[in-house]
This record gives C-alpha cells, structure tokens and sequence, in this order.
C-alpha cells in the first residue's frame, strides 16, 4: 500500500492483507540495502490470521521516496511518523539485521506503540567491516558481493533452497543492485554508528532468533542483546546464516507467530 | 582506482557449482547424490501448513506439477550455472518457450524473433501461437537494427538463439538486449547449443534464459526436458507493458508479482501461473539424468568444442566439401562475434556443404558407421542428419534454398569420441560420397 509520511510518498507490503484497521498489527522492517520483499512469506501468513500487515520500505529504499536515512534513531522516528500517518495505535516489531536495531530503536523510544520484539540476525554494536563500508561508500559492486556472500552460510552458498527453485545468492544480489546511490552505504553507516545504550531500555517481550552459521551477526552477538533484554525468547538455528528468511523461511515463521 | 581497492569474495567456481549446487545429502538418508522423490504429492503436517504453502507463506512441495525436491535441485542448479534468480524444470525445451512467452505474453501481443530458429521454435512462433492471437515478426539475427525496426506498440519480447539455426549465426547478445531494453522489452535467449559453460547470456544483457536440457545439459540422449531460468534483473514496473507481473491477478487472489516478489517475480508468476496451468512439468527421474549430465558439462562441453573444431578444420581443407559453417573458422561471417561472445568455443554443432548435392548427401551418411543418423543434437555420441533427405526430403531444390538449406548441407553434431577416429570415420564417408 501507499501512502503519505511527512510529506513524502511511502510503501509497506501488506501480504495481501484486508484487515481493519483495529486489527492486531505487525510491523516488518527490512535490513541493509534491501525492501519489503524480504518479509513476503510471514507477510502473507500473518495477513490472512486477520492481522494489519506492514512490510515497510525504509526511506529511499523499494517504493517509499528517499533519501536514506543514515541514522538508527532517525529511521525509528520515521517508523514513529509512519505509526502516526497509518494511525497504528501499537504493533508486533519485526526486524532482521539493520532492520532489527531499528526495531529495538523503536521499542526503546516508543514503548507504547511495541507490544512485541522480534529481532532476527541481531547484534549491537553491529560493526561493519570498514572493506564493506569503502566498497559501499564507493557504490562498488564489491560491496554487494561481500555482503551478499558473508550473509549465507557456508552450506547455502550452494543452494539447497526450501523455496523450490530460487537460487538464494543471486535473488540476494539482486535486491541490493535495486538500491539507489548511496543507499546501502547509508544503510551500513547506521549500523556501525547504533549504540544501542543510547536509545533506552525495552520493555517490551521479546525474541531473538539466531543462526548458528551467521557470518554477519554471530550467534554469540545475538544472545548478549538476548541476555540485556528483561523477557526475551531465543530461537536458535543450527546451520543458519544472515540471510534466514531465505534460509530457514519456516522456521522464521514459526517462531514469530509465537510472538507476534 | 576503486576497481583496484575493492574486491569481492572469490564466488564458488563453475565446475564445483555444476557438481553441488542446489543439492545437500539427504538429511533423511545420507544419500550424497540426489534422490528421486518419484512422489506426486507431499504430505502436510496439519491444515493450517498446507494453506501456508497454497498461499506461499511457506516453503516446501505440494505436487509435482508444481514442484518437485528432485526438480528443484535441477532448477536451483541451473540457475546458478546461468547466474539467474531461478528456474523451472519443464517437459521440454518447447515447454520452456512456451512457458517464458506465456508468462509475458497474451492475445494481442507481439514478439521480434530471429528469423534463424530451431524448426520446433519457428513453428510456435510462426504457426500456432497466431492461432491464441500472439504475433511474431521475424528478423535477420545479424541485424540489432532489424530487431528496433520491427518494434511495435504491443511487442513484449524479443527472442533469438546463442547460436541460429541453421546457419550458426551468432546473436549479438549486448547489442540486441540494448535494443530490447531500449524500448522497455526483455530478451528471451535459446541458450541450448552453447550452455552456460560457453554462453552466460545474462553477463551479456539477456533477461531470460531457456534450454532444451535434452541436448549438452544432459549429454547423453536419454531424456527430453527444458529448463526457463529467470535473470532477476530486467523492471517489469518501469516498463509498463507487463499486467501479468505489475497488475492484480485474479487467478491467485489478487497476487501483484512484481510488487511482492520483486527480482523474483517472473519466475513466481511462472510457476504459480504457468506450470501450474498449462502443466508441461518434468517427470523427477528426468531432472535426476539432467543433474548426472550437468555434473560432467564442463568437461564434456571442453572436449565438444574441441572435437567440432579440429572436424570443422578437416571438413575445410577437404576436396568433397564446399563449405563449412563453423565459427570457430575465421571464414564464417560471425568469426569475430564469437571469439568475443564464445571464446572457450562456438558450441559442436555446425553444418557443411558437401559437393554433389542431395545424392551426395545420401550416399555421405549412409557410409558413417561412427556418426548416427538422428534427430537430435547434443549427445555424447556423434550424430548427422541430412536435411534434404530426412526432414525437409518433401521440399525441391528451390523450396529448399528459400529456407537456408542446400541440397548438399550435411548438420554434425560432434560428440566424445577419439578425434581421430572421427577424421577416419568422415574421411571414408567423403570419398564415397564422391563416387
């Protein structure tokens, strides 16, 4: 759907959904370079349980106008404005890598509006190699390949997709290639810049999904923001990399529909 | 000085990809090659799962129309070897075409197709889909401006093959995609003579990819299946000339492609649409030989080419042969294109002209024992046919030149076997040929 946040234009993918606007919602938010097609799947689940259905595009990324935002905070507040415009009284906050420091972002600054935490390939701080920053600030593909390759684990770098027929790297790779200038540095930039100790405590319950064979954010990173949190679920996944929504797509889904 | 600073991560190599892609032992057995789940359907733990794969909220098989844990080995394989975002294994080549062009193209549409296409493809093109109100205008393949000039409103693909037939034209692959992209369209490439090992189209500006895997994927002559592989790169939304994609579809509760699938949306629409309804899938145990075959591609496309040249070369210098069109010869016009386009070789399939016409031609492949008298391409074993008098034998010499094929054109299909033993094999046959 489309629609209006301060003054811009904005697009979240709603899974198909009908639901009226009192319905419980759930909010998605994507990681590093990427949009709403990342959340397709629990999209449509939670959509069709009658639940209101948000798979935002973040500032300057999928259909929602730019430009980037380069900090955490500022992408919290926008998601605060898109609360706002959509008049979401309160929301289930699901986010993977970049996505999940906004959504603890969220949580910590808007209490109110979280009634729950999903965060899927979590880490903070969340460091980006500064290889990966150059190439990106550079706009060089390399920055695509690094990511790209670094976000599956070693045994899905050669497929073995439970998706019938999607080749997970390229699918990957193209996405990025989808972000404008600019953007995927912008994305990482905020990553590494996040201190998590600045935006406040959360409150609300939590999960925290892990992938054993994540490159980008370490299991062992995923269970300290576990530990800090006061009621937070862990959902462990042997053989997981970064990219657990292509990976592990079912599991994802049951995990959050514990949650969310 | 970017390019020198940045570098990406070593990707998996082309021969390791061809060995694993797409497949892990089997968590249930062990078995380290890939099993046949010759299984129609696949059970659902509960209600609610099986809507979720209706609905695609999750991941997993149905029915093996739709898909197949031994088909989707296949296809993720292929789209990797071709760099593509997906693919969907299909009964045939034909149904691979007919699968990509059905996914983008309705009645009223149109299509720009090299005029040098396999028989099985003119055909579809030019007799039947007419029937179902698509049209297509046919060009010279060398000729990227012929491509432009016969762009109409209602086009909605452009499509020719790695290496034409049967002249072995090679197809300008960047030159022909700037047109197509140009005017907002794809460019749909019959990959099936060169295969990804001599040919990555999408590297060169294709958006879609097919095969008949019955020819070099599989190599040896014991299946028929096709495999379309979706490249993930080409705008269906900024075009604007693709409702199938960007639009509502009433058939799956009003599933917008593009909008929720992204670089995935042809292939989605292809299989939740295309496969599902005109149903042309592949039988499992066809995937299963098709990944036997692509575990040996690039050793096996290596000795090909290489078998075709050096008999393009002794075809060449010989006294009962007119002509060769190999363009691995610095005399066939494409010579140029294909060391850029094809420089680990332009594929092992080419014809020659042999002095003394249709009975020429008659007594020529008569006399091989080595090389089989066949229909098809692509086999480990050496193959020939003689168009005059086999396929177009009801066609007189006039009939014959309009459609681009001497009296005396002889197709090689060269295959694995002793190079020299093949020179004997033809030499023989050449001398009687002449009697």
């Amino acid at each position: 759907m489309r629609f209006q946040v301060q003054g811009k234009g904005a697009f979240a993918g709603t899974g198909a959904s009908h639901a009226p606007a009192d319905a419980p919602t759930v909010i998605f938010i994507h990681g590093a370079g990427m949009d709403h097609t990342v959340w397709v799947m629990p999209s449509r689940y939670f959509a069709r349980q009658g639940h209101r259905v948000l798979a935002v595009d973040l500032p300057g990324h999928g259909r929602t106008e730019g430009p980037p935002l380069n900090r955490i905070e500022a992408i919290s507040s926008w998601l605060n404005a898109v609360c706002d415009a959509l008049d979401v009284p309160s929301a289930a906050v699901v986010g993977h890598s970049m996505g999940s420091l906004v959504a603890f972002a969220f949580a910590a600054t808007y209490p109110q509006r979280c009634r729950a935490l999903a965060l899927l390939g979590t880490s903070m701080p969340m460091p980006v190699a500064d290889a990966l920053l150059d190439a990106a600030a550079d706009d060089h593909h390399a920055a695509i390949d690094m990511a790209n390759a670094w976000s599956h684990s070693a045994g899905a770098v050669l497929g073995g997709n439970r998706n019938p027929g999607i080749w997970m790297l390229a699918a990957g790779e193209r996405l990025i290639e989808r972000a404008g200038p600019g953007v995927f540095h912008a994305d990482l930039a905020a990553c590494n810049a996040f201190d998590a100790s600045a935006v406040g405590k959360v409150q609300a319950p939590a999960l925290v999904i892990a992938g054993d064979a994540d490159r980008m954010t370490p299991m062992r990173a995923g269970m300290e923001v576990a530990k800090a949190l006061p009621q937070a679920r862990v959902v462990r996944l042997s053989g997981c990399g970064h990219s657990m929504m292509s990976e592990r797509p079912n599991e994802v889904l049951d995990a959050l529909i514990e949650i969310c | 000085m970017a390019e020198k600073r940045h570098q990406a991560p070593r990707g998996t190599g082309f021969d390791t990809l061809a060995l694993h892609a797409g497949q892990r032992p089997d968590a249930a057995t062990g078995a380290r090659a890939t099993p046949i789940y010759q299984s129609a359907s696949f059970v659902f733990p509960d209600t609610d799962h099986a809507v979720g794969l209706f609905n695609i909220e999750r991941a997993g098989h149905v029915y093996s129309r739709l898909s197949n844990p031994t088909n989707a080995v296949l296809e993720e394989r292929i789209s990797a070897l071709e760099g593509g975002v997906g693919a969907i294994a299909t009964a045939s080549g034909q149904a691979a075409l007919h699968l990509a062009i059905g996914t983008i193209c309705s009645a009223g549409d149109h299509i720009v197709a090299s005029r040098s296409l396999y028989g099985g493809s003119h055909n579809l093109l030019e007799y039947t889909l007419p029937r179902f109100g698509i049209a297509t205008t046919f060009v010279d393949p060398r000729s990227p401006e012929d491509f432009a000039a016969a762009v109409r409103p209602n086009t909605k693909l452009l499509f020719g093959e790695t290496l034409g037939n049967p002249g072995l034209e090679v197809l300008d692959i960047e030159a022909v995609a700037n047109v197509a992209h140009a005017a907002g369209l794809p460019l749909l490439v019959d990959s099936t003579f060169t295969t990804p090992w001599l040919c990555r189209p999408f590297e060169h500006g294709a958006d879609l990819v097919f095969h008949s895997a019955t020819k070099f994927l599989s190599g040896h002559g014991i299946v028929i299946g096709g495999l379309v592989v979706d490249g993930g790169v080409f705008d269906w939304e900024a075009s604007g000339r693709f409702p199938t994609l960007t639009e509502p579809y009433a058939g799956f509760h009003d599933l917008n492609f593009a909008e929720e699938f992204g670089p995935q949306a042809f292939i989605t629409r292809a299989r939740k649409e295309g496969i599902r309804d005109f149903g042309a899938c592949m039988a499992p145990t066809t995937a299963f030989h098709i990944l036997q075959g692509l575990e040996t591609l690039p050793m096996r496309m290596e000795r090909h080419v290489a078998n075709a040249l050096a008999v393009a070369e002794f075809l060449a210098g010989h006294d009962a042969v007119e002509a060769v069109g190999h363009p691995g010869l610095p005399t066939h016009p494409d010579h140029r294109l294909a060391q850029r386009l094809l420089p680990r070789g332009a594929g092992a399939v080419f014809g020659f002209h042999l002095k003394g016409g249709r009975e020429a031609g008659r007594r020529f492949i008569e006399s091989l024992s080595l090389f089989s008298h066949l229909a098809n391409v692509g086999d480990a074993k050496s193959l020939v046919i003689h168009p005059a008098s086999t396929t177009h034998h009801r066609m007189d010499a006039a009939a014959l030149a309009a459609a681009g094929i001497g009296e005396g054109l002889v197709r090689l299909s060269v295959g694995l076997e002793d190079k020299a033993d093949l020179l004997d094999d033809l030499g023989r046959a050449l001398r009687r040929s002449q009697r």
